[in-house]
C-alpha cells in the first residue's frame, strides 16, 4: 500500500468537488428538505412526546431541558450521516458503476485527487445540512450565540472524518450490500450510544470508556459545548481527537482506494 | 517522431502474464491499430498508457515525454474513449461535454465553443438537453467519441469503439474516425472487427497472448501472410479432396469445408469447377480476418 504524497494532489481536486456540485445543484430543493424538516420532526416528537416524561436534566452542572439537550446532537448526527452516506453508497456507485473515476482518471487528474475530492464533497454536504439544521434550531431558539458558528468549522472537521471512515469502507467492502455490517456495527450504535440522546454518565463505567473511543462521542460534545456554550477543558481534548483522526484516516481512505482501484 | 513509443512493454496479474514485452510506436498522423481476440492483452497495453494501470517494466515514451515523468502534460494530450460506458449518467449530453472539458483545465468560454462543435460534427445537436439514460448505445458511443476529443487531443486512443453497434452506427462512426484522420489527427485503435482495422488503419500488429504477432501494412500482411485469394469449399467430396493433393496449394482443412490459399490468379479455381465440381465452390479475396485467424487460431476463447 502507498500512501499519498502531498506532491500528488494539486488544485485539480477542486474539479472533483465542483463535479458533485454541479450534480447537487440540479436537485437541490430536494437535498434542502431532509436538514429542514428532520430537526422540526424531532423536536416536535421529542420535545412534545418525550420531553414531558424525561422533565429536566442535569447536564454539566447546570438544568436543561430535554430538548435543548438533544438539538446539539440532531446535528452531529446530520453530519456524521451525510458525509458517511456520500462517500459509502454515493461513492461506490460512482466507481463501480457509473465508472465515473474511469472517466476521470482519462483526463489530467489523478485517482488521489478524485478521492480527496469526493471527500471534500462529502464533508461539504455535511456543512450544508448542519447549516440548514442550526438555522431552524436557532430560530426555535434553541442555540447560544456566538457559539453555535463553531458548528460551521466543526461540521467541515467531523464531516471530513466521517468522509474518511464511508471511504475506508468504500474501499473494502466487495460489493454495495455489505455496507449493512459497519452501518449495523459501527454507525447505528454511535448514533445511540454517543451522549447524542442521554448523558453518557449515565452508562456503565465500561460503556462509557467504550464511547468515549467513538468519533461521534467527541463531535457531539463539541458540537453540544459550542452551540450550548458550555465550555470544558475536555472539548480541546475532544477537537485533538477529531484533529488526529481525521489526519490519519483521510490519507488511509486515499491509500486503500489506490489499493482498491490500481490493477 | 513517433508520437507513441512502447518498449518492451509487461504486465502480470499474478501468474497471469498478461503483456509479455511487446513494442510498437504510432508516427504522426496515422491510424494504428492493435488487434487480438478477447483476453490478447489489448486493453491492459491500452490502460498502461495513461497510467491507469502500472506497467511492470518497459519503456513508454507519448508525444516524445516520458511517461513516469509527465503523465500529467501526457495525459493533458491525449483524448480516450474507453471500451465501457463512462458517461456521467447525473448530466446531460450537452453538461457531460463541458464538464470532462474543465478536468483539462479549459476555460468556459472555449469548452462551450468546443462542445457545440462537437455537437455538430457527432450529429448530436439535437439531442444536447437529453438525458444519458434515454440515449441509444449508437448515441453514447458517439458521446463518448465526442467527449474524447473536448481537449483537441494529439493522439485519440480507441478501446474497440464499435463493440456492439449496429451497422448503421458503426459506419457512421466510422466516417466520423476517417475525417478525423483526414484532418491529420494520429489514433491508436484497438479492435477484433478486422473490416474496421481494414477501413481505418494504416499499420496494425496483432496481439495474442500478451505477444506481438505480426506488425505491418494490412494489405501487405494479408497479401505475404495469407495470399491473394481464398477458395472456399462447403461439404468437400473425396474427389474434391483427391483433386486438391494433387495440385500444389495449401489447404486449411475444417471438417465440412476447406480453405485454399491462393497466391495469384483463379487457375486452380476454373480448374476445379469445371473439371471436379461448382457446386459450393467460392472464391474470394484473401482478407485480414483470414490472417488473424491464422495466427490466433480458430478455438474460442474466454
Amino acid at each position: 500500500m502507498n500512501w499519498p504524497r502531498p506532491s500528488q494532489i494539486s488544485h485539480r481536486t477542486l474539479r472533483v468537488w465542483q463535479r458533485n456540485f454541479s450534480v447537487y445543484r440540479r436537485t437541490w430543493q430536494i437535498s434542502f428538505l431532509p436538514p429542514l424538516l428532520e430537526p422540526l420532526l424531532y423536536i416536535l416528537a421529542f420535545g412534545v412526546g418525550l420531553a414531558v416524561m424525561v422533565g429536566e436534566l442535569q447536564y454539566a452542572g447546570r438544568p436543561l431541558s430535554y430538548t435543548v439537550f438533544i438539538a446539539p446532537a440532531l446535528v452531529s448526527v446530520a453530519i456524521m450521516y451525510n458525509a458517511f452516506f456520500e462517500t459509502t453508497y454515493n461513492s461506490f456507485v460512482r466507481m463501480y458503476w457509473q465508472k465515473t473515476y474511469d472517466a476521470l482518471l482519462a483526463t489530467p487528474l489523478n485517482l488521489e485527487e478524485i478521492i480527496l475530492g469526493e471527500m471534500l464533497w462529502a464533508a461539504t454536504k455535511s456543512v450544508i445540512a448542519a447549516t440548514l439544521m442550526s438555522i431552524v434550531i436557532s430560530l426555535c431558539g434553541l442555540f447560544e450565540f456566538p457559539g453555535a458558528l463553531l458548528l460551521l468549522p466543526l461540521a467541515a472537521l467531523g464531516g471530513l472524518l466521517f468522509a474518511a471512515l464511508g471511504m475506508i469502507c468504500t474501499a473494502l467492502v466487495p460489493g454495495i450490500e455489505m455496507f449493512n455490517l459497519p452501518i449495523f456495527l459501527g454507525v447505528t450504535p454511535m448514533f445511540l450510544f454517543s451522549g447524542t440522546f442521554f448523558p453518557l454518565e449515565n452508562l456503565p463505567g465500561w460503556a462509557q470508556s467504550v464511547a468515549q473511543l467513538l468519533p461521534l462521542t467527541h463531535l457531539v460534545a463539541l458540537v453540544r459545548g459550542s452551540a450550548l456554550e458550555f465550555w470544558s477543558g475536555s472539548l480541546w481534548f475532544s477537537l485533538l481527537y477529531l484533529l488526529v483522526a481525521t489526519a490519519i484516516l483521510l490519507p488511509l481512505a486515499i491509500a486503500l482506494m489506490v489499493r482498491r482501484i490500481v490493477r | 517522431m513517433n508520437i507513441l513509443q512502447v518498449e518492451a512493454l509487461r504486465k502480470a496479474y499474478g501468474e497471469l502474464q498478461a503483456v509479455k514485452g511487446i513494442s510498437f510506436a504510432v508516427r504522426k498522423g496515422e491510424c494504428f491499430g492493435l488487434l487480438g481476440p478477447n483476453g490478447a492483452g489489448k486493453t491492459t497495453t491500452i490502460r498502461m498508457l495513461y497510467g491507469y494501470t502500472p506497467r511492470d517494466a518497459g519503456k513508454l515514451e507519448l508525444f516524445g515525454l516520458d511517461i513516469d515523468r509527465d503523465i500529467r502534460e501526457i495525459k493533458r494530450r491525449i483524448g480516450i474513449c474507453q471500451q465501457e460506458d463512462s458517461l456521467d449518467p447525473d448530466l446531460t449530453v450537452h453538461d457531460n461535454l463541458v464538464g470532462y472539458a474543465r478536468y483539462f483545465s479549459i476555460s468556459r468560454q472555449q469548452a462551450e465553443r468546443r462542445a457545440a462543435e462537437l455537437l455538430e460534427f457527432f450529429a448530436l445537436k439535437n439531442r444536447a438537453a437529453d438525458r444519458i439514460s434515454v440515449l441509444s448505445g449508437g448515441l453514447k458511443r458517439r458521446l463518448m467519441l465526442a467527449r474524447a476529443l473536448v481537449n483537441d487531443p494529439d493522439l485519440l486512443i480507441l478501446d474497440e469503439p464499435t463493440t456492439g453497434l449496429d451497422p448503421q452506427s458503426r459506419q457512421l462512426l466510422w466516417e466520423k474516425l476517417a475525417t478525423l484522420k483526414g484532418q491529420g489527427l494520429s489514433i491508436l485503435l484497438t479492435t477484433h472487427y478486422m473490416e474496421e482495422a481494414e477501413r481505418l488503419c494504416d499499420r496494425l500488429v496483432i496481439v495474442d497472448h500478451g505477444e506481438i504477432l505480426v506488425e505491418g501494412k494490412p494489405a501487405q500482411l494479408v497479401r505475404e501472410r495469407v495470399g491473394h485469394s481464398v477458395l472456399e469449399i462447403a461439404e468437400p467430396d473425396q474427389a474434391v479432396r483427391a483433386f486438391l493433393a494433387s495440385e500444389p496449394c495449401r489447404v486449411e482443412d475444417l471438417g465440412n469445408r476447406l480453405l485454399v490459399y491462393l497466391d495469384d490468379g483463379d487457375q486452380l479455381f476454373l480448374k476445379l469447377t469445371r473439371e471436379v465440381r461448382a457446386e459450393g465452390c467460392t472464391l474470394r479475396p484473401a482478407g485480414l480476418e483470414d490472417l488473424f485467424l491464422k495466427l490466433t487460431g480458430r478455438e474460442l476463447r474466454e
